[in-house]
């Protein structure tokens, strides 16, 4: 038997699909400085 | 094919970038930073962009999506704004 | 349309301004660690002046830089140290320094903690004061570990301890972990490059291959340690570690030296890879129009890693590491993970190292004297 479904206020991404359009980069993520 | 669960972003409130995040244009988008969080964002359609900078003049983030993006393109672009909202980049105001 | 515009593809090929600069204020250092990638410590008499370093601030500021890292020598012995990290945070440019916390008593350290968008990263190269010593010179790691204390005591709020890997520091990795986690602070452990005073003590300080795969793995486990991308030649072993995983020199970093000399990144300071002075027209134009910049900004060849499967994880690992021990830039890198690079080492009759263009050491040693 399957449990309850809960339903939370959420917003689901596609993570795939986000990532064409935003990109974080570690500020400490570039070589060349030390 | 992953998905993320963030935050709940209220597309019906007013936004804009945050005071604490400089935008550079780049030739393919821009850069953000955060000066507080040192967080560093590449937004990679000059469209995000235009939207990032414009969502102050309007009085909900659905409004400028709905004025500033074509249609089909509009649930990527919300979803987008939710994520730059989840890093701190944009604030309600 | 932005399709599948991979980051890294772009960043390879350049951007508007650099997103990390380093400057370094002056080659005047109270120390003389034996692996310097600027052979610092006596000052050049041609040290950019205040009004200079100011103007230039601004220049940063308008090209809308976000950040700048300032190191040198040490750079908290230039007089006019805390009115350039000033006056550049007044204009909303972030400044992390590097330092060997000598200069950090108790009222620097309450004057630093009252600044806006500063980090600061401690040097150490050992968890103890013996292994340390040893490449910094006796006393300066308590004098970095007073520095450490006397922040604390002020509130200074999260810092930076940022030690270099080498043959012995690798061997502390659990150690250096509890020693940041005692301060609240964050772990930055680096790649010891043949730069400077460094190639004078690479072949037997640099870790071996055995030793990288144990820091790799530790690495991989640990997220949160900074590495300033400094592994990138290590990620041919499996997944990626954190950061862009690619040569930033010239594409999104590079160097002002304290002469106003602009080269690609910290580790190749030598006259083959100058891209100009900001003294001639100021750096947006070095950085925008320089002939080695716009060379490095096409995309790379492969060269020698062009049969290797493992080329787009490394990309061939660093340039600085291949030019300062007498390999060409087609070649692998010297610890390249195959054990290609040192192969081609090997195979070299002789293998001729470039010699500094600029050494600023002191030919006595220094004694650091306890204040």
């Amino acid at each position: 038997m399957t449990p309850e479904t809960q339903f939370v206020d959420v917003v689901v991404i596609d993570a795939e699909v986000e990532e064409l359009l935003i990109e974080e980069v570690s500020i400490d993520g570039l070589c060349g400085v030390y | 094919m992953s998905v993320t669960a963030i935050d709940a972003f209220d597309a019906t409130r007013p936004w804009a970038l945050s005071e604490q995040v400089s935008l550079r244009d780049e030739s393919f988008g821009a850069l953000a930073y955060h000066h507080v969080t040192r967080r560093l964002v590449f937004l990679k359609s000059r469209e995000l962009v235009a939207l990032v900078r414009r969502l102050a003049e309007f009085d909900s983030a659905e409004a400028a999506v709905t004025e500033l993006i074509e249609t089909d393109q509009r649930e990527r672009y919300v979803a987008a704004l939710a994520s730059l909202a989840h890093s701190a980049l944009l604030d309600v105001r | 349309m932005c399709a599948d515009v991979r980051l890294r593809d772009r960043f390879e090929r350049g951007l508007a301004a650099p997103i990390c600069l380093t400057w370094e204020l002056t080659y005047a250092c109270n120390l003389a660690c034996t692996h310097c990638l600027s052979s610092s410590g006596r000052r050049d008499p041609r040290e950019l002046s205040t009004s200079e370093a100011t103007a230039l601030i601004d220049e940063i500021a308008a090209m809308q830089i976000f950040y700048v890292n300032i190191g040198g020598g040490e750079p908290m012995i230039r007089r006019d140290f805390f009115e350039l990290v000033e006056h550049a945070v007044a204009q909303r440019v972030g400044v992390k320094f590097s330092t060997n916390g000598t200069r950090i008593d108790a009222a620097a350290a309450r004057r630093l903690a009252g600044i806006d968008y500063l980090d600061i990263q401690i040097s150490i190269d050992g968890a103890d004061a013996t292994t340390s010593d040893k490449i910094r010179g006796r006393g300066s790691y308590d004098a970095a570990r007073r520095a450490m204390d006397n922040l604390r005591a002020a509130d200074f709020g999260q810092f930076k301890i940022s030690v270099v890997m080498t043959r012995e520091s690798v061997e502390q990795l659990d150690a250096f972990e509890s020693l940041a986690a005692t301060y609240g602070a964050e772990l930055r452990l680096t790649r010891l490059r043949p730069s400077g005073r460094g190639v004078e003590v690479w072949n037997e300080l640099h870790p071996t291959l055995e030793q990288n795969r144990r820091l790799y793995r530790w690495l991989l486990d640990r997220p949160n340690v900074l590495t300033g991308d400094s592994f990138f030649h290590l990620s041919a072993l499996g997944s990626p570690l954190e950061g862009l995983n690619l040569c930033g020199a010239g594409r999104v970093v590079c160097l002002i030296d304290p002469i106003g000399d602009v080269y690609a990144c910290p580790f190749v300071i030598h006259d083959e890879f100058l891209a100009g002075n900001v003294r001639d027209a100021g750096f947006n134009a070095v950085w925008s129009e320089s002939e080695l910049f716009r060379s490095l900004r096409e995309p790379g060849n492969a060269g020698a890693c062009s049969s290797c499967g493992s080329y787009d994880a490394c990309r061939g690992g660093c340039m600085a590491a291949k030019f300062f021990t007498g390999l060409e830039m087609s070649d692998p890198d010297p610890e390249c993970v195959f054990g290609h690079g040192e192969a081609a080492l090997a195979a070299k009759a002789v293998a001729i190292r470039p010699a500094s263009s600029s050494d600023h050491s002191k030919r006595v040693p220094v004694a650091l004297s306890t204040r």
